[in-house]
This record gives structure tokens, sequence and C-alpha cells, in this order.
């Protein structure tokens, strides 16, 4: 899950609890007062490069970014040198909170609520529904703010732990490493509620006590090679989007705890342009990954919330999932081949065929391991053609229980688009006051009139109703077939399409909201009874644990499958009155855990156990599969040099 | 535990609960037709998806469940599945209500004429019901009311209807089908019939199970039914029946709601209308059929009073905050919802502890009259004295004894503390004149008319059940040692659990329970080994014996019986065991009339089942054989060695 955490003013965060907070997408140019056309247009490609929305990226400046280049340039490599990730990360983004620096929502002087930067679409834009929304939904208000530690205080990081005969060893390899207490502190967690809370009150834990930047597989070798000689303890560190607690240091570990990052392993190392594959480093980052191979004209089409960030060895290790994957599949639909440094040495498997029967994958090994067996360095991706064509749509249904009988008929026909997903009410209303203000008569005309039609005379109850947001991708005749199919359906669950604006805001929503984030898997026909239930369940606990508002509890059908379908949950509380607003936060979310595998959900669709979740693992896969695990890691890694603890 | 929470030792006395309003005041000063004719508009659930009487039977017939069981039943018996289906709406028709709000009217106004001419006053919590308004709003209503006449049901009805609350839709045994017209009635006031035993009909199961669900779930309506299945003709709470209950908690334990609110309803009657008619069905004459006739027939009551009526709709229980930490519903993940499944081990010990704990809420708020304090004097004066009278001064002062100490023992007596006890005992004694006489101070019982008494005394048997298995317990020990008792107090309340409601497991709770109320009240003294009886405690000890004396009495002259038999059927046993007590009593060895109860009997022979002393053998079709096996006499002596120490002078004999 992912939460958030409300940074509604300039230099101040308001008082809501995970709340409003930014995704940012790609490169910074932090440069002010430029003009608002030109503004606009950067804003625009934001977007197109997050999400391959709109069309290709119109050419160029998109990425200014200050990225460090490689120095050797000896490997094949079919990338251009445009780099997202420094290796100092805090150049470019927040050391507290989620994403770029210079985005954030903040309340302008005249008291209206405004995002700040020029990365996304809604940059630099008013919203004026969005404070009438806070203050109604969770009684938030300007008055009360609780501000966050400005900068970072290194004399309140532990000074390192460090193993000198590893350091000697590794300095004459001649990798790049660090112990500067932001560096460390940076890598020392992922974007659980908790770990922000902390950073943002300035209190730090355990952290890394090195950080290494290993630049090809090789230099991972020798580096896991030197932390078994010297019993080291290694974390690798990805893109650092985590929301289970991952990338938390065990505070038990005394062993000297080194970060692997990975980001300067970032480049495409070959694209097989025949058998539609590209083999690529895992450090590389979804947005960039993305770009590159849309210079080649191609794409991976996996796109989960996080791709701005998050790298594809942590797809593999957490068994990513992307929105689009009803056309291009989940992370384990798209690797056809791993490689993995581990204490024992390498696993690879000795050829590229797209199957095999050779007993149990040991793919499935590797994906979903979290970091507790080895570092993923490279992975052969299936690609595709970009697609020739993309459209938005959207649905509006009278109400959740038809949305989610139609994403059920449309799953049976398998005639799912590339994205559907399906917002309740409360979801639908935040998006509505997400809207930003509008520009002419007209527009503003335009919505009244749309209200009109499907709450007067069609009457829909604007309480009950809920929106279906759609994408599809391929080429153009068909996408407008496809289209017409699901509109068809839709129409027999009374649903009326409510125009592309409105799905093209939904999945921008998406990058720029922040919640928490609850991700599981269900059967269809638990979906109405486990929404319904886990939303009660929210609202009691926090009523029980003492918030005096009612919370803001909602959930979105975000993937469908033949026989099942995944569920976000989001909620946010206005802490105040809350001595313990992060305590809280946990004993909310546990229950609503709880909740969710009472009524037959799954553990975690895609974000993985980490050590958030792992007290539920044994009642979830059983004894049995839990000793399998454990076999597992006790022949790859013993001494249990990959010791972040996650999963088991 | 959840559980542990009913049985902590908060003092009794402190339990806090609300004040009562007569309903019955304003019917006497207002118009009954304008009350008839209000504007009815109760509050409804807030999930609540309306419908109508028809569409709930379509929903029943086209749910997957119905569905699931309509193919398999059509498969095994070979018929199509349009025909199953075909009988399942049969079986729908047969047992659906058609509540109507001018059925309803009628009944409130005809309600209101009878009640005002029967009853003194119809007092109710009027908090309860707004915790009830709340809880209908927020969760689909279970109504659980003790069953203690046939106006229970009428009476709820009148009562929600009086203050503007959801009408329930109730299940009702299908014996009231034959009243035609009033059963039509009943029909249309929400009541649903069902068979009142369906053992094997899996088609009957579904539809029935399905339709009270989808009434609930839906949150068409409170749903009522009574726990314990049928009358209570002892007045004592009957053991649960559990297939209901379970029916309801199945929405939430699979998922299908957040939760469900049960809330227990104490209905407490001065007089109960059947009174004579359950000591007579008790004493072996048969129950009358249910008619119209007979009901016609039955008005000559209308010329009597029956004092008042205490209803107290308990603290509704969370379904949720029962099952938390019980039971893990996860194990409903692996097969889908609509394959029936018949409940794990878990969940039937849950709905069984659940079942327990309703009832005992039930108990708890039970209203007792003076009257039902008074009903114990008189039953051990009438055993110890042989049929004497007693003196009323004397009466009095044991009855004000024993009002004190039930209120130590958290009893929810209702004994008006302005009025001198003497005139609170006399005016008991009037109302119940076919029972007592009062004649120059000397009160005259007859024999006949102790098993009504019975059966107000039974009111308050819970209040002291506990204490009362402690001091027998204490009593028969050889020693003071504190196992020993608690062993002898194991055996009895093992012994006694078809008779009270003892919850099965809760030994430890019930015996810490017992000690604690009986230190409290300076009774005993418990140090770590022992149980030390104080000075003043003897009184209470020796009173607390003598509750109990008449139940063990009558269980071991039922042993003796057994014993006596070698072989015998079912249907022989009661009057066989029936003719063997009256010979007893005719003698003097036996000195409790009330042992003639048949309900005592049957408990008495199931608990022997269930130890293993008797057993049931199948031996032709038709009959089954009641045998007491010899390798049972172990167990058997045991209950004679319980029971043998100076108690029951019964013994020697033997």
């Amino acid at each position: 899950m992912c939460h958030t955490f409300p940074a509604l003013t300039s230099d101040r965060s308001s008082r809501i609890c995970s709340l409003l907070y930014k995704h940012g997408s790609s490169m910074a140019s932090n440069s002010s007062g430029s003009d608002s056309s030109d503004r606009q247009r950067i804003a625009q490609q934001r977007l197109s490069v997050i999400a391959g929305h709109l069309q290709r990226p119109v050419e160029g400046n998109s990425g200014i970014l200050a990225a460090e280049c490689k120095a050797q340039g000896d490997k094949l490599d079919v990338s251009s040198e445009r780099r997202t990730v420094p290796r100092r990360r805090q150049e470019i983004m927040k050391w507290n909170g989620w994403g770029y620096s210079d985005s954030k929502f903040l309340y302008n002087k005249k008291g209206q609520a405004e995002f700040t930067g020029k990365r996304y679409r809604l940059s630099g834009m008013i919203i004026p529904g969005l404070r009438e929304w806070m203050e109604s939904t969770f009684g938030a208000n300007l008055q009360h703010k609780t501000p966050a530690a400005p900068i970072l205080n290194s004399s309140a990081v532990q000074p390192p732990t460090l193993n000198e005969a590893f350091l000697k060893e590794l300095k004459s390899t001649g990798i790049p490493f660090s112990h500067d207490a932001e560096d460390r502190v940076f890598r020392s967690h992922g974007h659980c509620l908790h770990e922000i809370f902390a950073l943002r009150e300035g209190k730090i834990g355990r952290v890394p006590d090195l950080v290494v930047w290993p630049n090809c597989h090789n230099d991972v070798v020798k580096i896991v090679e030197l932390a078994c000689k010297h019993n080291v303890c290694l974390m690798p560190y990805g893109g650092g989007t985590s929301v289970s607690s991952a990338l938390e240091c065990p505070p038990e570990e005394t062993r000297s705890i080194v970060s692997l990052d990975t980001s300067q392993m970032n480049r495409i190392l070959w694209i097989d342009e025949k058998n539609l594959t590209a083999h690529v480093e895992a450090g590389i980052v979804g947005q960039d990954l993305e770009r590159l191979l849309n210079e080649s004209g191609y794409c991976t089409g996996h796109e989960p919330d996080s791709m701005e960030f998050s790298s594809l060895g942590g797809w593999v290790a957490t068994r990513a999932s992307g929105m689009k994957k009803n056309i291009y599949g989940n992370i384990e639909d798209l690797v056809v081949h791993i490689k993995m440094v581990t204490p024992q040495g390498v696993i690879e498997k000795s050829c590229q065929g797209p199957r095999m029967s050779t007993g149990p994958d040991v793919h499935h090994f590797i994906m979903g391991s979290e970091g507790t067996l080895g570092v993923v360095t490279e992975v052969t991706m299936k690609i595709r053609p970009m697609p020739e064509y993309q459209k938005y749509g959207s649905v509006v249904f009278p109400n959740f229980e038809m949305g989610v009988a139609c994403l059920r008929e449309v799953a049976r026909q398998r005639c799912a688009p590339a994205s559907i997903r399906l917002m309740d009410n409360e979801q639908f209303k935040f998006g509505h006051a997400l809207k930003p203000q509008v520009s002419s008569i007209f527009t503003s005309f335009l919505d009244g009139l749309k209200k009109f039609y499907i709450t007067k005379f069609k009457g829909f109850d604007p309480n009950r109703l809920c929106v279906a947001t759609l994408l599809f991708e391929g080429d153009r005749e068909k996408v407008l077939q496809h289209e017409k199919q699901v509109y068809d359906i839709a129409a027999k669950f009374g649903g009326l399409a409510a125009g592309e604006d409105n799905g093209q805001r939904g999945y921008m929503l998406t990058f720029v909201i922040a919640y928490l984030r609850v991700v599981l898997g269900f059967k269809y026909t638990l979906v109405l009874d486990i929404c319904r239930n886990v939303k009660a369940r929210i609202v009691r606990e926090c009523k029980d644990k003492g918030v005096q508002f009612p919370p803001l509890s909602t959930c979105r059908v975000t993937q469908t499958y033949d026989a099942g379908a995944c569920v976000y949950f989001y909620f946010a509380f206005n802490y105040r009155g809350l001595s313990d607003p992060v305590h809280v936060y946990e004993q909310v979310e546990h229950a609503a855990r709880e909740e969710i595998l009472a009524n037959g959900g799954s553990l975690s669709h895609h974000h993985g156990v980490g050590k958030l979740r792992k007290e539920w693992m044994r009642e979830t896969i059983s004894s049995v599969g839990m000793g399998m695990l454990r076999s597992v890691k006790d022949y790859v890694d013993p001494n249990n040099i990959f010791g972040n603890r996650n999963l088991l | 535990m959840a559980s542990e929470a009913v049985y902590s030792h908060r003092d009794p006395m402190l339990k806090k609960r609300d004040d009562f309003e007569d309903i019955l005041e304003e019917r006497r000063n207002s118009s009954d037709l304008r009350y008839a004719l209000k504007c009815y508009t109760p509050v409804l659930y807030k999930g609540l998806t309306p419908c109508k009487v028809s569409e709930l039977k379509q929903m029943v017939l086209q749910s997957d469940q119905l569905g699931y069981v309509i193919t398999q039943v059509s498969k095994e018996k070979g018929m199509t599945t349009d025909e199953v289906t075909g009988d399942a709406a049969a079986i729908l028709e047969e047992m659906a209500q058609r509540l109507q709000l001018s059925t309803v009217r009628f009944f409130a106004f005809t309600l209101s004429k009878v009640f005002k001419t029967l009853f003194r006053s119809i007092c109710v919590n009027e908090e309860g019901l707004q915790r009830l308004q709340q809880a209908i709003h927020n969760h689909p209503v279970v109504l659980l009311p003790s069953h203690r006449s046939y106006m229970d049901f009428l009476l709820m009805s009148y009562i929600l209807y009086t203050y503007d609350l959801a009408l329930p839709v109730i299940a009702a045994g299908m014996d009231f089908m034959g009243m035609k017209v009033v059963g039509e009635m009943l029909r249309m006031s929400g009541a649903f019939f069902i068979r009142r035993s369906f053992g094997g009909d899996k088609l009957y199961w579904a539809v029935f199970s399905e339709y009270v669900k989808i009434m609930l779930k839906n949150g068409y309506a409170p749903v009522e039914f009574f726990l314990e299945g049928t009358r209570s003709r002892t007045a004592k709470s009957l053991t649960p029946k559990l297939g209901l209950l379970n029916i309801v908690m199945d929405p939430f334990l699979k998922g299908e709601v957040f939760d469900i609110s049960l809330v227990p309803v104490s209905i407490s009657y001065e007089r109960t209308l059947e009174e004579a008619l359950y000591a007579r069905e008790l004493l072996g004459v048969p129950k009358p059929k249910e008619s119209t006739s007979g009901l016609f027939k039955a008005r000559k009551i209308l010329s009597e009073d029956y004092g008042s009526i205490h209803v107290y709709f308990g603290q509704p229980v969370s379904v949720r905050s029962l099952a938390e930490s019980r039971v893990n519903r996860s194990q409903f993940n692996l097969i889908p919802r609509h394959i029936p499944t018949r409940p794990s081990e878990e969940i039937l010990s849950f709905v069984n502890d659940s079942a327990y704990r309703l009832v005992r809420a039930q108990e708890e708020n039970m209203v007792l009259k003076p009257w039902v304090l008074l009903a114990f004097v008189l039953l051990q004066k009438q055993a110890a004295e042989d049929k004497q009278g007693t003196a009323l001064d004397e009466f009095t002062e044991q009855a004000v004894w024993l009002r004190d100490l039930s209120r130590h023992y958290g009893a929810f007596l209702h004994w008006p503390d302005h009025i001198p006890p003497s005139e609170v005992v006399s005016s008991s004694l009037s109302l119940h004149r076919g029972l007592v006489r009062i004649s120059e101070g000397r009160l005259l019982n007859q024999a006949v008319v102790i098993l009504s008494c019975v059966s107000y005394r039974n009111q308050a048997l819970n209040v002291f059940i506990r204490p009362a298995l402690l001091a027998s317990a204490i009593h028969t020990a050889a020693s003071n040692r504190k196992q020993e008792i608690y062993n002898g107090f194991s055996f009895l309340r093992n012994m006694f659990s078809n008779e009270f409601i003892l919850c099965p497991g809760a030994t430890v709770q019930d015996f810490e329970e017992a000690c604690y109320l009986l230190v409290k009240t300076g009774a005993l003294q418990i140090n770590q080994q022992e149980v030390l009886i104080t000075e003043r405690g003897h009184r209470t000890l020796a009173f607390l014996t003598s509750v109990l004396d008449p139940f063990l009495q009558g269980y071991q002259v039922v042993c003796r019986f057994l014993c006596e038999e070698d072989c015998l059927t079912e249907k022989q046993f009661i009057p066989a065991v029936r003719k063997f007590i009256i010979k007893h009593l005719l003698t003097g060895r036996l000195r409790y009339i009330e042992v003639l109860s048949s309900d005592l009997q049957k408990n008495a022979l199931a608990a022997l089942i269930r130890l293993g002393a008797v057993q049931k053998i199948k031996g032709y079709v038709g009959f089954t054989h009641l045998r007491v096996p010899l390798e049972t006499t172990k167990l058997f002596s045991f209950t004679l060695f319980i029971s043998s120490k100076n108690i029951l002078p019964l013994l020697s004999v033997i």
C-alpha cells in the first residue's frame, strides 16, 4: 500500500493524514516564471511520458535532467544517455515524501488549492473544488497544520557501522560507494505512512551503513562475493517505492548493512526485433524504459502506478502488476529470462524460449522473493510495437453493484480493454474535486448540462452513481470496434458513456492522488461484499480509535481477471486531536487487512509482503508452503547475506 | 475472549438496567381507533433495498443457493428442474409471510382492547427501544424474545408498532396453520410458518434458510424467532435450538453483511395465561390442538386479572464482536458461497456458545415479581411441613430475607420498596388466589396447584442455580477441600445441564461465579485449599441446597425407576415413571410433588442417556428401547454416591 499525506501547504503540511500526495513524473526543470503556454506544453509532455497516455512525446527536451552518464560505454548500449535517477536522488526528489521536490499541493494566497511544478497536466493549475471537498469530507481545515521538519538533520543519523575489511576490498574494485548520511537515510525507507511520518518528524532509526552503486552485472557479482566473504548484510534498493516496509533495516541486524542501489544499472543492452524481446539492466526505472523503447518504436506496456520511480528489478522482486495487463500481462507474463546474483552464484536459464517444461519454474522462486535471495541484474522482457491508437473512455453507472456486474460480463466475454477501472462513489466525488478551474464559460456550461442530463434526466443518484474509466489501445479500427462492444455491454447494465475527458482525468488521478492503498485479488462473487465490509470496517475502526471526523473510505476495482478482480482500498482521515495518528493508522490498516482476508481476499495483489504483511503469510500459504520457501532461502543464502528479512 | 466478559465477576447488584414505561396507560386515556390508524413510518435499515413480498419470493427462487440445491435434488430424484422448482415454489408458498399494514392495524385495535381487560400494565424499557431503533438503522436485526406464552409474538409486534419501529417477520411453528382464519391473519401480520421437523428434506431446508437469509440481508424487516424453539412450560429457559441461529449468523460469517445485531428480549408475565394449561400438560393431560374454536372457548380468561407484563429489550449483541477471535472467517473462502456446506465443529460450537449467552442475557433481564420469591418459600414449606399452612408473619419474614439474597445475586426484582412487605405479600397472594388462599392468617395449598407455583419459582431459578450447585456440592463433599468440592460441582453441573441453562465448557467460570457470590454475601470463606462455611452462611446454604433438592430427588427417583426396569420403549417411559413416582409420593417416601412434572422426567432421561448411564437401542421399527447397561453402573453408583450424603433420605431405602 502506499500512503500519503497531505502536503497541502507550501512549507507546512496540513493535518490530514494520508491524503493528497503527489506522484511526480519525469524530469526536473525547476526554473520558474516561464510563460504559461510553455508551462502547459511541458506539463502535457509529463503526462505523456508517464503513461504514454497521449501520443509520443513531442521531441526532445523533456528530459533535461542532470543525470550522470555512464563512464564506461564499452557495452552495447542502445539507449540514449538521458537518465531520470541520479546517484544523489536528493537532488531532485523529496527526502521526506513522494516524488519530485517541486511538485506538491498547496493553498495559494486566496485560499484555493493549487498543484505546483510543471511536471503534470495538473501542475500550476488551481483546483477550486478541492478545499471544499476536504473540509466537507474530513473536516480538514486551513487553520490546522502540522509543520514537517524542513531539512534532514545529519546529526540525528547514527554513525555508520563499517566493516573495514569489506570496505578495503570494495575500494580496490573501483565501484562507487558512499557513507554520507543523506545517501544512507534516503535508502532506509519506502513509502509506508509510518516511514514517511517518522522522516517528517525527523525521527530516524536504523539506516544502511553504506551505499554502493554497481554499474553492471559483474559489479554486483563482486559485491556479493565480498559480502559473503566478510559477512556483510546486503539490501538491494531499486526505486525505493516499496509500500510494505521492505526497505526498513531490521533493527536487530548487528552486521554492517550495505544498500545495493541498482539505479546506475539502467541500460537497455539489446533489442531483438525479430523475437520482440529486449534485454535490460534491472535498475532501469519504468519511465526511462518506456521512453527508450518508444524511441525505437516499442513498448513493454508494463505500467504500474509507480512507474515514474520504480525499477525493473523491483517489479520482478515483488511480482508487480501494470495497469494495462489485459493486453500486455503482468510481470510474470512479460519476463522471458532473468539473471540473478545470489550467494551461491548466478542463476539463469540457458535459453530464452517462450515456455519450458522443466519442473517448477525457477523464475517463480525469483519473482516475489523481495530481495531475500539475491539481486536481479538483467532481465529479458517481451516488447510490443507501440500501439497505433489510444482512446480513453468512461461510463457512468447508476450504482456500484451494476458497475461490478458489468466488469464481470466484460471479463467473461474476454473483451476487457487495456485498462478498465471502476471507482466507487466516494472516489468519483474526489475526482470531481480535483477538476481544475475551467477556463471558458462554455466548458462550465457544458459540464452543467452533462450533470443535469445524468442526474435529472436519467435519474442517477449523485450519491450512488459510480464511474468506470477505460483505456483502449491498438490499431484504430479495432479500437473503435472494441469500444463499441464494451459500451454495448455497459448499456446492458445501465451504463452511460461519459466521455473521453472523464476517463483521462481518472487515469491522471492515479499519478496525482495520494492515499493508502491496499491491493488485493478477489473472486467476483465476493467483490461487492468485500467492498462494503472493508469500507464499513475502516469507518468503524476510525470511530473506535477516536478519529473525530468520518474518514474517507473508498475503493475501486482496478483489474479484471477471468476468475476475479483486483480492488484497491483507500482511506484517509483527519487526525486532529489524536496523540498518535500513525499508530491509529496502523491499527486501522491492520483491521482492514484482517477484514479483507476474512472476506476471501488475498494478502497482496502486487505490492508484495515485505515486513508489513509477514504476519499473515503462514495462514495465507500454509505451513508447508512456508517450509518450501524457507528451504529455498536456506539453500540459496544460508548465512542470510540478503538479510532484509522480508517475506518469511 | 469475548465470552469471558459475560462471566466476569462484576458485582451483579450494580448491573444497570433501564426504567420501564407502561404503554397501556396511554391506551386507557385515548382512542384505540385513532391509535390503530396512526401514521406509521418506522426507521428502516440504511442499506435497505425495498421490495415487495412477491419480489422476495422471486429472489429466493432465483438465488444461486437454491438453484444449486434444485439441480442436486433433480438429479437425485430423476425429476426435471422445473418440477423441483415447482416444489420449491410450493414450499415457499406454504411458508411465506404476507405482512400487511391493514392487518397489523386490525390487530393493534383488537389487542388494545384485549390487553386492557387482561393486564394491569404492559411495561417496556424505552431506552432499549431506542437502542433497537439505532440497531435497525445500522445493521440487519434479529429479535430473540423469550417464549413463555402464545402472547409473546403478538405482544412483540404490538410494542414495535406502538413505538413506530419496523415490524418483524416471525418464524412460527406450523401448528398455527391449523387455525385457518387466525393462521392467515398471523401470516398477514408477519408470521412465516416452518415445519417442526424436516430432517432430511434438503429442498425444504434450502428454501427455508434462503428465505430467512434474504429477508435479513436485504434489511426487509427484523427477523424474529424463539431461541428456545417452543414455549417453556416450566418457565425455566429451555436449552437453545441452534438451527435458526445458525442460519441468521451465516450471512455475517460469509461476509454478506458487515454485521448483524442480535437483540435478546425478556418478556415476563406476572401471571401466564397458560398457567393451569401448562401444569396439566406436565402432569400428562395432552395439550389441546391449536384451533380457532379453541381460541374462542378460551375467551373466559378475559374475565380474569393477569397482572402486568414486563418486556425488556436487551443490549443488541453484535455477531461481529461475538465472532471476533473466535471464528476464522477465511474458512469459507475455498468453497463457492452458494454451495451449502455443513457447518464445521468450530462454527457449531461458536453458535452454541452464542446461543447460551443470548439465553442467559434473556434470563438476566427477566423481571421477577414478589410472587416468584413467595413461590420459593411456599414450595419449601409445603415439602417440609407436609401440606401444613404457614403463618403469614413468618412467611413475610422469609420472603424479605429471600428478597435481599436474590438482590445480592443480581436478580432483576420488581419489589415495591415503598410499600410495607406484608402488603406486598398479601397483594401478590391475592392475584394468585387460584393457587393459594389466606384463611385466618394461614395458607392452605392444593397439591395439583403446586406445579403452577413451581413455574413461578422457576422464573428465578437462574438467579440461584450456580450458588445452589455449589451449596449442594459443599453439602455432599466429604471434606472442605476445594478440589473435591469443585469435582462435586462439576458433576452436578454436568448432570443438570439439560435442566438449566449451563453453557457447555464453562464449568470453571460458573464455579468461580458461584464462589464469588457466596463469598460476597458472607456465606463462605475460601482460601487456597479450603472452603469454609461461616456462621451466618448456614441459612443461605440451607436455602440453596433446598433449591436444588427437588431436582436431585427427581433425578434420583428416575434412576431408581430405571434400575428396576430392564427394558422399555421411550413411549412407555413417561406414564410408567409417573406411576412409579405417584406410588412413592403416596407412601410418603418422596416429598416433592413437582417431581411429577414430565419436563423433569424427560430432562433426567436425556441427561442419563447423555452421560451413558442409559442406552438407546433401536429394537424393532418405530420404537426406541431404553436399557440400563450393566457396564455403566459405575457412573450410576457415582450418581448415588453424590446424592447419598443425607440430602436424600430416600437413598437409605434403596
